[in-house]
């Protein structure tokens, strides 16, 4: 589903990726660990072009995302079908960034109706449904401001579900919230991996990742540390470097 | 301070010079109120002109093409560099530079053209002049609205999948009025009292009109009065629709909306305090 070769970013001077080789398979479930700074976010936010790639090669679903090839040179695509791709990629912050002026509701109804040009009936029939999903059925009018942040974050996988994508992406969608409301979000995130869903999630969970996850890399200054069962990774570390870091974080 | 106002009023009101009767007389009179008239069909035609370019030009301001940012800047440092009265009398007079605007097939006699000065009478100059200018103006506080909301807004709707242009209408610009609604106010009050630069075209606006009158009547600070009687009335009004514009704005930023003043009122008067446990 994801395909990654050797993937190189920099901001200014600074060399966020230095060749990020990875593969993320249909259903399979993705979790990127390592300490911030490690490149893990900007490594989620190039997938769906959040961010551009400064060399390598990049694809979802086959197709090179944002670039068109021709020969042995790539071509940055135009906004529209940049669009066109980013609108089959979910993505859930850190920050939620739920639109503060809608409710519940038209936050999640708007893409589709905008985007897919749904008509508002079956957008928000759908919408109903996936508030009900997340446990949110009685705040569909309820503005951002009034929902705590743990609802806010269930909203917001509901808002990038109602796209009906084909790849989720997780950036540190739990950090951000007080201790007692991150189980009711990793519970909703478990339930959209067993209805299988393919997701890449970079997360602070070791214990998400370990249970829910198929696979999990380890990233650390813009680079694969180490890649594997997450079980195998979290409890036998064969890097220096990842038992270092899970001693700190474990 | 009270004291000092009230005595300020007073001398103003009993002072021997001043002729009330005049002021009574032309206030509701027919050429000022057509005056009045034409006043608020400048300033709704000028700002609606300057809001709308100016959402284009902070649009483009802003833009990742540097044509376009580009052609944006030199706008704003253009018309906001030259005084307004000069635009309002550039067009006025644009005819001295272009007398006549046509369309035709080139090279041949054939199509047709009009007279400048019949394309631009006096009222639709300084509409332009007006208009434009407030275009620069409204460019920044659009712009500046538009910085305000936070970037991540941006991304969640651009990772829907949503165009640069649809991102801007539905979700930035929205959020943005909040911080452009205030200042834009401020504008269209402003607008209302510049209206009068107008008179060097000889638009009959309010302050034309009763310019003319005191020229007649050498009445000249009765007339201003009356002429100031109208303006602040229509900043007045004003003021009450940018409160409720705000108000509008505002959902979603507060848990409660604001309360308008005849709540607050409403509230004050039926509220009983009761003195509780200290």
């Amino acid at each position: 589903m994801v395909k990654a070769e050797a993937v190189h970013k920099s901001f200014g001077r600074l060399e966020v990726l230095r060749g990020i080789d990875l593969e993320v398979n249909p259903k399979e479930v993705m979790c990127i660990i390592g300490p911030s700074g490690s490149g893990k976010s900007t490594f989620l936010r190039c997938i769906n072009h959040l961010e551009k790639i400064d060399a390598g090669r990049l694809s979802v679903d086959g197709e090179l995302v944002g670039y068109r090839d021709r020969g042995d040179k790539l071509y940055e695509l135009p906004d529209s079908e940049v669009c066109k791709k980013r609108s089959e990629i979910g993505m859930v912050f850190q920050s939620f960034n739920l639109f503060p002026h809608m409710t519940a509701l038209e936050n999640i109804i708007e893409a589709p109706m905008l985007v897919k040009k749904e008509s508002r009936a079956t957008a928000e029939a759908r919408a109903r449904r996936l508030l009900d999903r997340v446990g949110l059925a009685d705040k569909v009018d309820a503005y951002p401001k009034q929902l705590s942040g743990g609802q806010q974050q269930r909203v917001a996988i509901a808002r990038a579900l109602a796209m009906e994508p084909k790849l989720m992406l997780f950036d540190e969608p739990t950090s951000a919230l007080d201790p007692e409301l991150v189980g009711d979000v990793l519970d909703a995130m478990r339930g959209l991996a067993e209805e299988g869903m393919t997701m890449v999630v970079v997360t602070h969970e070791m214990g998400f990742a370990r249970e829910v996850g198929d696979s999990l890399v380890f990233m650390d200054a813009g680079i694969i540390v180490e890649a594997g069962n997450p079980r195998e990774v979290l409890s036998n570390p064969r890097r220096e470097r990842t038992k270092a870091f899970l001693s700190k974080v474990l | 301070m009270l004291l000092l106002a009230f005595a300020g009023i007073y001398t103003v009101v009993t002072a021997p010079l001043l002729h009330w009767e005049t002021f009574w007389q032309f206030l509701f009179q027919r050429l000022i109120l057509d005056g009045v008239r034409l006043t608020l069909v400048l300033t709704v035609a000028a700002m609606v002109i300057g809001i709308t370019l100016g959402v284009v030009l902070a649009v483009m301001r802003l833009s990742p093409n540097p044509v376009m940012s580009a052609v944006s800047w030199f706008y704003i440092w253009f018309f906001r560099g030259t005084p307004v009265l000069v635009q309002i009398f550039f067009w006025f007079n644009v005819a001295i530079i272009l007398p006549y605007v046509g369309v035709g097939i080139p090279f041949t006699h054939f199509g047709i053209s009009v007279s400048t000065n019949v394309l631009i009478p006096a009222v639709v100059a300084a509409i332009f002049g007006l208009g434009f200018n407030e275009a620069a103006y409204m460019a920044e506080i659009v712009r500046a609205g538009i910085i305000s909301v936070e970037h991540g807004q941006t991304e969640a709707a651009q990772a829907l999948g949503m165009t640069r242009l649809q991102v801007m209408r539905r979700i930035v610009l929205p959020q943005a009025m909040r911080v452009i609604i205030p200042p834009t106010g401020n504008e269209t009050i402003s607008m209302l009292k510049t209206t009068s630069l107008a008179f060097v075209a000889s638009v009959p606006e309010l302050f034309t009109r009763a310019d003319q009158i005191a020229n007649s009547n050498f009445r000249y600070v009765e007339l201003l009065f009356v002429a100031s009687f109208w303006y602040l009335l229509m900043t007045s009004i004003l003021t009450v629709g940018q409160f409720y514009m705000e108000r509008y704005y505002a959902r979603g930023a507060q848990r409660e909306l604001t309360p308008t003043p005849f709540q607050r009122l409403r509230r004050l008067l039926f509220t009983f305090h009761v003195p509780g446990p200290t």
